[in-house]
């Protein structure tokens, strides 16, 4: 029971990162209708960025937690932010209205181009991060196990929650959000009435790089090392995550990152750490054959 | 360029450069420059040891980047005022290059294969330039055979490297276990592949296209994790080592050969050379990717492959027509992963050694990007692009750090400005009556 509870709270930590990053997949794809692969990369440039937000503050002297915290979290949103929206701007933007597979393989080659231009500037070799938040207490004790909250995996879980929280009424009663959802529904249509479409895409885009910068800075903390290869798994699980929710629904994609973070975290426990990886992909393509909508997604019309 | 953007350009010509307008909008794509490269390029990060990380600053790259920015920016607006004539006649030196390559396609084929064939024979030809003709070869291979499903069947397939890897396993694994010759595992290398691509393929293949692209990159990694950790059967990240060299007719390339059993240089009376093997082995996958290749081409006249086509212009007419989508990119989908599964059974006889580490997702991609930079659905742009993303690497450490970096790069940038790829000149498969004298 202990053993189990454990396993539900690093289930549930993983599964707020995957979510968070989850979400930027799900809002790109409600309102273009295309998988942006290179997000895995903008959640790894964010864990990056935040790893140096880290060094430089250390430099400067600013030592008190709370405020490098702050401090850190927001240079992290910003910087990934603009690469979210260089990406748009650069490898999308012209590509709107060209042929099926053209925005896919552009993804691609972001993706491909951004993992090896970190690499060539910060060296393939692992980033530690020393860390930060340390402490936590015991949430349960029993046959001699102790089951373990860390401080940092409440703080990973109660900012997904306020992002979430957040996001969903920016969607819900803004006039941006309102301006994406006509845009989601019909993009002529928003064109011809007044809405700057390209602006509405491009907040877009900003909007899931900054989620992605928490996610990678969440991840610089809870593992304390990072490498220019995380953005590939994460990115192939958070796509998962919001295949799982149903793609282009918000909560479902919160919904999808925790049920995959607890697969994991539960698989790793009970069966085995090595196979880990290949149940996640196996969900996504079960979840594919079975039920393509997703959990709370809506089916989806082919229009002619 | 779109259509408004290219309108605008035309207008721009007549009327005098607005200088301004072009020198604030460079100025601001500098300014982005700048801020994306001053963490990750200004902020460099190194050990110091002891876990422990330094901080180095190269403000100077950064301001190097904004200014590359800025002028490649002002160059680009600029670009159509001075190529006004180029421009009007909607075409640039690289189409002129596909038109010229496509009309002379005959003999620039004979060409080539001549060329290929008496490689190894050439009095500057050595072991290592034989080497590097067979690795692009290989790739050649791949490419061709991933060109059945993404250039001709318009599926995004991101594991194509894991049909490459059962391929060479289940060779590994038939000579290692039961003996199989190179000649004898061939057939069952390319038809277990096949299975794999009509399982995987079953299931995705009625979803929407990007599902396709995630699944295949899914499938890429399990195969890999599966391969890495099922050690009894495939060893592991140690691998498969001591798999057979194929042979000639039967007769092996060895110095000695044990009793009753005539070696090459025996049988033709030769004097006994290592260069045999290597230049045989060359021959092999020459051999293989030319009988690919004309099985593609001739697949393509066949209605199944003009399925394909239409298929990835259309899906809904083709239904509406009768075909079964399903079917047609499951078969495309199968020969892909057979042709994929027969280069990696020549793979593994031409290391004699395979590990997992020689099948990760940078393979699935580069054999991507030579489709996508060859033209997809071009034969003869493959090529081209193999023999450029594999000799790259070879002319200097710098082409070999940043070859994957100016793939990625190149991907986007022939997607924005040339989407059928840097050599493709499509033409229809299939005209009706006579050829209209206007394309």
């Amino acid at each position: 029971m202990a053993y189990f509870l454990q396993q539900l709270i690093n289930g549930l930590t993983l599964g707020s990162i995957y979510g968070l990053i989850a979400i930027g997949y799900t809002m790109v794809y409600g309102i273009i209708g295309m998988i942006n692969f290179a997000h895995g990369e903008i959640y790894m440039i964010g864990a990056f960025i935040s790893i140096i937000a880290f060094l430089v503050l250390g430099l400067a002297g600013i030592s008190y937690v709370p405020l490098a915290l702050a401090l850190v979290l927001l240079t992290t949103m910003s910087f990934t932010a603009i690469y979210g929206w260089a990406v748009e701007r650069v490898a999308y933007r012209p590509l709107r209205g060209s042929f099926r597979l053209a925005p896919l393989i552009s993804a691609i080659g972001t993706s491909i181009f951004l993992q090896n231009y970190v690499q060539i500037l910060q060296g393939a070799r692992a980033k530690p991060m020393p860390p930060m938040v340390q402490g936590g207490f015991t949430v349960l004790e029993s046959g001699g196990f102790a089951v373990h909250l860390s401080y940092l995996q409440l703080l990973i879980i109660l900012t997904t929650l306020v992002l979430m929280a957040g996001f969903s009424t920016l969607i819900a009663s803004t006039s941006l959000g309102r301006a994406q959802r006509a845009c989601e529904q019909d993009m002529q249509m928003a064109a011809l009435l007044g809405i700057d479409v390209d602006r509405v895409i491009s907040t877009t885009f900003v909007i899931g790089a900054a989620l992605a910068a928490v996610a990678g800075l969440m991840v610089t903390l809870y593992y304390g090392v990072v490498d220019f290869f995380i953005g590939f798994l994460a990115g192939v699980k958070a796509f998962t995550a919001a295949v799982l929710g149903g793609i282009g629904s918000l909560p479902g994609a919160v919904l999808g990152g925790v049920l995959i973070g607890l697969i994991e975290a539960f698989w790793s426990g009970y069966f085995s750490v090595e196979y880990k990886d290949v149940s996640v992909f196996v969900v996504l393509i079960l979840v594919l054959v079975l039920r393509p909508t997703g959990l709370l997604g809506r089916p989806e019309l082919e229009k002619v | 360029m779109t259509a408004a953007s290219g309108l605008a350009a035309e207008n721009s010509a007549r009327l005098a450069p607005d200088w301004a307008a072009y020198l604030k909008d460079a100025a601001l794509a500098a300014l982005v420059a700048a801020l994306l490269a001053l963490p990750l390029m200004g902020l460099q990060t190194y050990d110091i040891g002891g876990g422990a990380l330094g901080i180095r600053t190269h403000f100077d790259w950064v301001a190097i980047a904004a200014a590359a920015v800025f002028a490649g920016r002002l160059a680009l607006r600029l670009w159509p005022r001075l190529h006004r004539r180029g421009d009007r006649r909607g075409d640039t030196a690289f189409a002129r290059l596909a038109a010229w390559a496509n009309r002379r396609l005959f003999a620039i084929t004979l060409a080539g294969i001549a060329l290929a064939v008496a490689l190894p024979f050439l009095p500057f030809s050595s072991r290592y330039l034989i080497d590097l003709g067979t690795t692009v070869l290989i790739y050649v291979m791949l490419g061709w055979g991933l060109n059945v499903v993404v250039g001709l069947a318009g599926l995004l397939d991101l594991g194509y490297v894991a049909f490459y890897a059962v391929g060479a396993y289940t060779f590994a694994l038939l000579a290692r276990d039961f003996g199989f010759t190179f000649w004898e595992a061939l057939p069952f290398s390319g038809l277990v592949a096949a299975g794999f691509g009509v399982i995987l393929g079953f299931p995705v293949l009625r979803l929407r296209g990007d599902y396709l692209a995630i699944v295949t990159l899914g499938f890429g990694e399990i195969i890999r994790i599966v391969l890495l950790n099922w050690s009894p059967v495939t060893g592991g990240p140690n691998g498969i080592s001591d798999i057979p060299r194929p042979s000639f007719l039967g007769l092996p390339f060895a110095r000695s050969a044990p009793e009753g059993v005539t070696t090459f240089h025996q049988f033709f009376g030769l004097e006994f050379s290592p260069d045999q093997r290597v230049i045989f082995i060359y021959f092999v996958i020459l051999t293989l990717a030319l009988v690919t290749n004309l099985f593609t081409l001739r697949l393509r006249r066949l209605p199944i492959g003009r399925a394909w086509e239409a298929l990835r212009e259309d899906e809904v007419a083709c239904r509406a027509l009768g075909i079964n989508p399903t079917n047609v990119k499951l078969s495309a989908f199968g020969i892909g992963a057979m042709l994929g599964g027969l280069a990696g059974c020549f793979f593994a006889t031409r290391q004699g050694f395979i590990s997992p580490e020689s099948f990760a997702f940078t393979e699935s991609a580069t054999i991507l990007a030579i489709v996508v930079l060859g033209g997809m659905g071009s034969q003869m742009g493959v090529v081209l692009a193999a023999i450029l993303l594999v000799t790259l690497p070879e002319f200097g450490r710098a082409f070999a750090e940043f070859r994957m970096l100016i793939f990625g790069a190149a991907m986007v940038a022939i997607m924005v400005w040339r989407p059928r790829g840097l050599l493709a000149h499509r033409e229809p498969s299939l005209r009706l009556g006579v050829r209209p004298s206007s394309t």
